[in-house]
């Protein structure tokens, strides 16, 4: 096996591996913002208990994060050292960027959220959980700005460079709010932050379902749902919004990738239909078993049923990405995103007519919900990205002037050996599955633990208040470990 | 600014990331390559990983602002450094993705066996990455295999020699007294008794290590002394170094753990600005070719990316370093478990 093949290989599973957990820190950060505001408004304890509760879950998981994420800063130099020269002067700014505005108040605000609970007053937590949300979502734009500069780049033109005798090309800014706002970074971006949306909504959904389907922790998880029932569905239809928004913008800046996605082989005169699901074959150009919406490809990009949209033929036989991964991949989180929005319209109603929890189906299908947020948003960058193969940075037209893209296949790392690689991945790959399993156990564990109820909360507080207060740090450890799981409790 | 200033501000930058890095997250490292012999019992456990609980995550920030920062000022020696470095730098991460998920998971269940678990793998993480870190440091100073166009000839057998051992070495042992120093600073009673007794035999390690790797550089690596030889002025930051080696013990002595802590924090500063110093204006020397070397003036981005750069730094450093301190502030004082700790 090459270099490409293992590189790829180790770029995506280590990729995904890590955004299993920035989804959720943003999505489950607004949840817990949300939940933590109400505290502050209503000084209701229930809002307190839930807030300390997502809490606990947000720290395991954005540990997580932090931990997987070291990998992707420094993966770009370790294996596409070739890609790193070539991008660096425009690519590495968004990513400084996003260390310096966001990883730093993202961690710094994280100490204060997850420890400093008994430290600080409740408007300083509030600000401090707003501050950690704040920070995931400027990490989002900034690695999102990065990614799509890649897929539709703007703001830059290529320089050649004298390196020891020959003329290497790079990529060189020249306008960095033209970079920053390339044709599809909003778009892009919105869509991506929505998704975390989503997840982190069904995911304190799910958590509270299952305590009313097992009767524990119902007045924290009635509120809860509150919040998160309407959420769900309120960012289930941005997402299909904007999905359709970016999908739409595709026919201009990034053809090869849409002509993939929907397994668009030939131009016709006719207009175009839309598979509902099939089984593409590059081969032979055609999709078995396939399902197809006459006219709904042409309306959908052009908004004129008539007008055929361009297919994979248009494209040179050596700038076409695969066919079948994207397209389906595609379609998963299409069909993910309908099947959320479905869910989340139903428990919405039932919520408003109050009859929400004695639908214990919906209540189960609330439970595994995550799962098809998480495959949503996996699936749907599996898509962006196999879909924009063979280049990892597009060529592009600006002022009028060609530029040239990268492929994948030119971005390696010289100097680095097939077994090399082998040997991280398979590294890594050992890494992770445990990483994995522990995260679910611990993950498990906190839900089975739940919330404190109200009166251990006001028992924690009178101890609080009785003794001074490092005393009652100092004490709180043992006197109250049944409060949470990480002392005496289990 | 011209581009050559505007250049070399970057790579004093950088230096400041790097030491940022290396003052904070030292101790965080620090603290780990002692919690297996420093704390006896699961209390004492926790209390040395709470010391740094709310604090290493924002700490291992550094580093990882540092690459960002490597990879959009000189992206030629981002990618050419990560990439030689290829075993070496995976192993690292492994170590830091280890201590990161030790200290995270380790009390979260209450079962000895899965404690003493992530226990071994704090320390063993800890330990490892420090030591990877000086190893590297050592193979930057004494100049790599690197053939033309930026390949990288050797492989992490070549990386690990006597020189960047020894290293490798003086690194674990400074970051395990500026841990200590911090430990004593954040603990009472028994357990800062007892590391108390283990500063004295720290110190006289690492200062042994400091002088056996100051004569070997010289020897070793002749290139390393040159811009201190061409500027004497220079020569105030082997002398602030020494000063403030001497002055660790100095202030343990009179009682004064924060002055101690200082210092050593100061002799991290001084041994970071001694390696930029030695190193500049290489960001990579080829042993093969000097014609091969990778510079701060062929691995720099274009002026203006850079001056973009200094823009971003110029606001959001402040911003940095204020919310830095507000969580400092906001955790000063001995450590305390509460039912938020680890």
């Amino acid at each position: 096996v090459d270099v490409e093949i293992l590189s790829r290989i180790q770029f995506a599973g280590t990729i995904m591996f890590h955004y299993l957990f920035p989804p959720l820190s943003i999505g489950l950060g607004l949840q817990l913002f949300l939940c933590e505001l109400a505290y502050v408004r209503t000084k209701n304890p229930a809002w307190e208990a839930a807030a300390r509760f997502w809490t606990r879950v947000f720290a395991v998981n954005f540990a997580l994060g932090v931990a997987t994420g070291l990998v992707m800063e420094f993966e770009f130099g370790t294996n596409w050292a070739a890609y790193s020269r070539f991008v660096g002067d425009v690519f590495g700014s968004a990513l400084a960027a996003e260390g310096i505005f966001a990883f730093f108040l993202e961690s710094g605000f994280l100490a204060i959220l997850v420890f400093g609970w008994d430290r600080v007053g409740p408007k300083m937590h509030l600000f401090s959980t707003l501050m950690v949300f704040l920070g995931s979502m400027f990490s989002a734009v900034w690695i999102v700005v990065a990614n799509s500069w890649q897929q539709t780049p703007a703001g830059y033109h290529i320089v050649w460079q004298d390196v020891q005798g020959e003329m290497m090309p790079r990529a060189e800014i020249t306008d960095f709010w033209a970079m920053v706002f390339n044709p599809s970074s909003v778009d892009r971006l919105t869509h991506t932050v929505i998704g975390a949306l989503v997840l982190g909504a069904f995911f304190v959904a799910s958590v509270s379902s299952f305590y009313l389907l097992r009767n524990r922790h119902q007045e924290v998880a009635r509120r809860c749902l509150s919040i998160a029932l309407p959420s769900a569905l309120i960012f289930t239809l941005l997402a299909g919004v904007s999905g359709h928004d970016s999908a739409t913008k595709l026919v201009e800046t990034q053809p090869a990738k849409l002509a993939a996605m929907e397994a668009h082989f030939k131009t016709t005169a006719e207009p175009t239909g839309l598979y509902l699901f099939g089984w593409p074959d590059a081969k032979e150009e055609t999709v078995h078993y396939g399902v197809q919406v006459p006219y709904m490809l042409s309306w959908m990009v052009y908004g004129d049923y008539t007008k055929p949209v361009p297919a994979m033929d248009k494209i040179p036989a050596d700038e076409r990405p695969s066919v079948w991964l994207p397209f389906q991949a595609f379609h998963l989180m299409v069909g993910m995103g309908t099947l959320m929005l479905v869910v989340a319209s139903l428990s919405c109603w039932f919520w408003y007519r109050g009859s929400y929890e004695k639908r214990r189906w919906l209540l189960w299908l609330v439970v595994l919900m995550p799962l098809a947020a998480m495959t949503a948003n996996q699936a749907g960058w599996v898509a962006a990205e196999t879909g924009r193969q063979p280049w990892v940075v597009y060529p592009s037209v600006q002022d009028g002037v060609e530029m040239m893209g990268m492929r994948t296949a030119d971005g390696l790392s010289e100097s680095v050996t097939a077994q090399q690689v082998l040997s991280s991945i398979i590294l890594f790959g050992i890494i992770y599955m445990l990483l994995f399993a522990v995260w679910v156990f611990v993950l498990n564990n906190k839900i089975q633990h739940g919330p404190e109820t109200v009166e251990e909360l006001a028992a924690h507080k009178r101890s609080l208040e009785k003794k001074s207060l490092p005393e009652a740090i100092s004490q709180g450890g043992t006197s109250h470990g049944s409060m949470m799981d990480s002392e005496d409790s289990q | 600014m011209s581009y050559d200033t505007l250049t070399f501000i970057w790579f004093v930058l950088l230096g400041v990331l790097l030491c940022g890095y290396a003052i904070l997250d030292g101790f965080d490292l620090g603290v780990g390559i002692l919690h297996p012999f420093i704390a006896k019992g699961d209390r004492e456990r926790r209390l040395v990983m709470n010391s740094i609980g709310p604090l290493w995550d924002g700490n291992e920030v550094w580093l990882v602002t540092f690459g960002g920062a490597l990879f959009a000022a000189f992206p030629v020696a981002y990618a050419t450094v990560f990439s030689s470095f290829y075993t070496a730098f995976f192993l690292l991460l492994t170590c830091l993705i280890g201590r990161a998920v030790s200290l995270e998971f380790r009390s979260k269940v209450q079962s000895p066996v899965w404690r003493k678990v992530w226990d071994g793998g704090f320390f063993l993480s800890s330990f490892t990455a420090a030591a990877l870190l000086g190893v590297a440091g050592g193979n930057i100073m004494a100049g790599m295999e690197l053939g033309p166009k930026y390949h990288y000839q050797g492989s992490l057998f070549s990386q690990i020699y006597w020189y960047p051992l020894l290293v490798g070495a003086l690194t674990v042992s400074l970051f395990a007294l500026h841990g200590a120093i911090y430990l004593y600073l954040k603990t009472e009673d028994e357990l800062q008794a007892r590391v108390r007794k283990a500063i004295t035999p720290l110190f006289f390690l690492f200062a042994s290590l400091y002088m056996i790797v100051t004569v070997v550089t010289w020897w070793h690596v002749p290139h390393a002394t040159e811009n201190i030889a061409a500027n004497p002025l220079l020569w105030v930051v082997p002398a602030l170094n020494a000063l403030a080696v001497l002055n660790i013990p100095r202030a343990m002595y009179l009682g004064k753990p924060g002055y101690a802590f200082f210092s050593s924090s100061m002799v991290i500063l001084a041994l970071a600005s001694l390696f930029s110093v030695a190193i500049f204006p290489n960001f990579m020397l080829s042993t093969i070719d000097p014609e091969y070397t990778v510079t701060l003036f062929n691995a720099r981005s274009s002026q203006q990316t850079l001056l973009i750069m200094l823009i971003i730094a110029a606001i959001g450093m402040p911003c940095v370093i204020s919310y830095t301190v507000i969580i400092y502030w906001i955790f000063r004082g001995k450590v305390k478990l509460d039912p938020h700790s680890y």
